[in-house]
Formats: structure tokens, C-alpha cells, sequence
């Protein structure tokens, strides 16, 4: 299986980056890992005249914790650099254990995270716990950078409201007043498998009450979503089984689940009911892990 | 930026440097050439295969930078500069590796199509975690499909591997 032709720039800074976006346009498309546009290139879905290499942008590859900012992951961390650091093992171990339950050991070495949240896979692991953490993104292009919540990064399947000169380039996790946090994916495999559904859930625990929570659903609908119903339900509520029980009911209800290859729309609604119940105990009695 | 060659057709080449086992090659290749052809078709290192070629079967599993990754699914020229192990790299001289000698010895090899991805995985994993349990050897080799579903023997052969090894020897090789 062979590639068409395309030219190839690897900018060496991401002013220059982005002047190559801005000068090709449609023409051009970013290659981060490549595991997905590659894949997508064999099998004739894209044919980008350009592709702009992000390989020397050097400075997005790292992981830091910025006091006062948060865990600032850099774009072009590849899955498997969130699996490894420290940082995240140490504050937001569900942020590690989703990329680790991504693919398989060969892709988590090439894919990165900007790439997974760019692509904006509706199944795509990351989203869902980045989103209930409340991390932010920035989109760096030719007229300045923005800020701005991951959870409004994604308008559709595939889609963005990334414009054609703007780059994704880091993503920051902020400290949190959230108490606790996890991601629970239902795949038909331990390994290389899709999200059926995913759903992670922040929430804020103060006594026996939750002051805040945050459900954030995968899988479920043309994007990422937040379960904001189930999220104003719980708010101020005390903790019992029942609660957590109709919390998932209610985010069960709010989700869009299409059937396909994976699972049908009853069968996803049903897994949301469950799991949201699951996560949040999860979250209420484990902290974040 | 490496060297670029445009041919009369508009078609940019260029040329690149990659180190694999041990040695510098330099070629010229095109945007669109592929690590794993570069690799078969240009060095004749031919124990790299091409299975699915969408990164799901890992037959073309290599070492960059010491790291597992599918050369399918990687541009030559994202490679530029680095290094890379290929399964011919991974016996020393004329003696194989112990992972190898652990394949044939437990039957792990069956028509042999993974087994170089599978044994180039199990490496990765022996350098990283000399003394893996079996959910960390299934999980090393979850991107390595063996069609003909040897995967006990496999899993078997990488665990004695991980028995017959003297923690002294791994902390002197190191």
C-alpha cells in the first residue's frame, strides 16, 4: 500500500509553521504522529497536496507543571509519554491510564495527544477526562494564539473549530477544586479497541455532599458531552446510592448515541447508565486516580 | 532541513540519514516513501514485514530510538537522523538473542509471519522490565497479531526469557 505524492515541509519554528498553513490553505494538512492521516492517506480518504511536519517543534513535546497554570502537556506528547510521566502518574493517573488503553504499545509510541484531540474521534479516549478536569487548549495561528476550553474544541465527527493556520499547541490541565476524578472506557477489547463509550467524571465533595461535578461522555453523541442535567442534579445533593443511581438515568437521557459496528443506541444508553453511576462512586470514594 | 532534489516532474526528493542497526545509510526518497520500504526494498532488511499495512498487525514492528513502532505507518523521512532496530539488528554477531533462542525452543514460531514484530516487542519489553508478569507480556504484544493464534507459546517463550535472565547480567549490561 503506497502513498500519493505531496510535498513535505518540517518547519523549524511555529511561526513558520503556521505561515505554511496559512500560505497552502486547504491544500495542506498537519502531520503530527500520523497514525491516523497516514492510515487515512492509503485508503485514499485524504489527499493532501501539502503536509506540514511538526517533527522540529521541539518544545511541544514536553510535559511540565506550571505552578499557578497546571499540567501543561505539550501537543506533540506522544500517548505513551503521558503513560511514562511522572507528573500525571502522580495528580491525574486517569489521564495516563486512558492513553494507556488506547491502541496498542507501537501506536502509543508514534500517535500524540494533539493529533488524538485534532482528529476529534467522538470515541476518542482523552476528551472525556481532559473535559471533566476543565482543561483548556491553545490554538496557536499567523494573527496570535487563543485560549480556550477544550470541551468547545469540537463541533462535530472530524471536526473543529480549528482554522487553516492554526495549530493546536498545548493543553493545560488546571490545579483543581475538584476532589476526585476518573475515566471508565467500555471497549469489546482490552487492546485495540475503540470506546464503545467512555465516560470520566470530576467532582467536588464537601462532607457528605457534593458541592460540584462534572460528567463528561464519549461515544455518545456527535462530540464529546458534558451531562449537564445529571451534572445540576447532583449539585448540593447528599451522596447515597440512590443518587449516583438516578445521576446515571439522567446522563443516560441526555446522551445521542448512534448504533453501529460496535453497539447498538440501547445498548450505549444502558453502558451510560451504569458506568456514569460507577465513576462517580468511583470518583466520591477514590479521589482522582 | 535535509537536502531536496526536485525532478523534472515536480516531484521533490530528498535525501536522508538513518541509522539502523549500528550502520549510517544515507538515500534519497520521496515525501511519500515509507520507513518499511525504505527498510525491505533499499537496505534488504526483509525480516521487517508488511501484513495489514494500517498499523493493527504490527509484522512491521522496528525499533526507533529504542522504542516499538509500526514502519508502516511512518514517513522515511520523519526518520531522518534516528536511529532504528530492525529484527536483524537484534542478534549479536552469529549467535541469536535469547528472546529468539526462547522462540524456537517453546515453539512460538508457527508459519513465523509475526514473529519478527513479536520478537522485536517482547525486546522491547525485556530491556524496559527484564521480569515482566504475563499481563505485561499480553500487553507488550496486544499490537502483534499472530494469525495462526500461537499466542500461549509466544507468551510462554517471553516468560522464560524473563526466568533464565540473571538480574546481575542486566544491571552489567546496562
Amino acid at each position: 500500500m503506497y502513498l500519493p505524492d505531496f510535498d513535505y515541509y518540517a518547519p523549524d519554528s511555529l511561526a513558520e509553521t503556521c505561515e505554511a498553513l496559512e500560505r497552502f490553505g486547504a491544500k495542506a494538512k498537519v502531520l503530527s504522529g500520523g497514525t491516523d492521516i497516514i492510515i487515512k492517506m492509503k485508503s485514499g480518504l485524504l489527499s493532501p497536496e501539502v503536509l506540514i511536519s511538526l517533527k522540529k517543534l521541539e518544545d511541544l513535546k514536553k510535559i511540565d507543571y506550571v505552578s499557578k497554570k497546571g499540567v501543561v502537556i505539550g501537543a506533540l506528547s506522544t500517548h505513551n509519554d503521558l503513560v511514562n510521566s511522572k507528573i500525571l502518574n502522580d495528580r491525574y493517573l486517569s489521564v495516563s491510564e486512558a492513553a494507556h488503553n488506547m491502541a496498542s504499545n507501537q501506536i502509543r509510541n508514534i500517535g500524540t495527544v494533539g493529533g488524538n484531540l485534532c482528529n476529534a474521534v467522538p470515541s476518542a479516549d482523552l476528551p472525556p477526562i481532559l473535559i471533566a478536569l476543565g482543561a483548556t487548549i491553545k490554538l496557536v495561528g499567523t494573527k496570535g494564539e487563543r485560549v480556550m476550553l477544550l470541551e468547545d474544541l469540537f463541533t462535530g465527527p472530524m471536526k473543529t473549530v480549528i482554522a487553516e493556520n492554526e495549530i493546536l499547541t498545548e493543553i493545560v490541565i488546571p490545579d483543581q477544586s475538584s476532589t476526585g476524578s476518573n475515566y471508565i472506557k467500555f471497549g469489546l477489547r482490552r487492546s485495540g479497541a475503540l470506546a464503545v463509550v467512555g465516560i470520566a467524571v470530576a467532582v467536588t465533595v464537601n462532607g457528605g455532599t457534593i458541592t460540584e461535578a462534572k460528567i463528561a461522555i464519549g461515544a455518545a453523541a456527535p462530540t464529546p458531552i458534558r451531562a449537564r442535567e445529571a451534572e445540576k442534579f447532583l449539585q448540593g445533593k447528599t451522596i447515597s446510592d440512590d443518587l449516583l443511581a438516578e445521576a446515571g438515568v439522567i446522563a443516560s437521557g441526555e446522551s445521542k448515541p448512534i448504533s453501529d459496528i460496535r453497539g447498538s443506541a440501547e445498548y450505549r444508553r444502558d453502558l451510560i447508565r451504569v458506568l456514569t453511576r460507577r465513576a462517580l462512586y468511583k470518583a466520591i470514594n477514590e479521589g482522582h486516580v | 532541513m535535509s537536502q531536496v532534489i526536485t525532478d523534472k516532474h515536480g516531484i521533490q526528493h530528498y535525501m536522508i540519514t538513518i541509522n539502523v542497526n549500528g550502520d549510517d545509510y544515507t538515500r534519497v526518497v520521496k515525501a511519500n516513501t515509507l520507513l518499511v520500504n525504505v527498510l525491505r526494498d533499499e537496505l534488504d532488511l526483509t525480516g521487517t514485514k508488511k501484513g495489514c499495512e494500517l498499523g493493527d498487525c504490527g509484522s512491521c514492528t522496528i525499533l526507533l530510538e529504542n522504542k516499538p513502532v509500526d514502519s508502516c505507518m511512518i514517513l522515511a523521512i520523519e526518520a531522518d537522523g534516528k536511529e532504528i532496530t530492525t529484527i536483524e539488528g537484534i542478534a549479536e554477531s552469529s549467535e541469536l538473542d535469547k528472546v529468539q533462542e526462547a522462540f524456537i525452543n517453546n515453539g512460538a514460531i508457527q508459519c513465523g509471519y509475526c514473529t519478527p514484530g513479536m520478537i522485536i516487542s517482547a525486546k522491547a519489553l525485556l530491556t524496559r522490565n527484564p521480569h515482566p508478569n504475563e499481563k505485561e507480556v499480553r500487553e507488550a504484544i496486544a499490537g502483534n497479531l499472530c494469525r495462526c493464534t500461537g499466542f500461549v507459546n509466544i507468551v510462554k517463550a517471553v516468560l522464560k526469557v524473563s526466568e533464565e535472565t540473571n538480574d546481575k547480567e542486566v544491571i552489567s549490561n546496562e
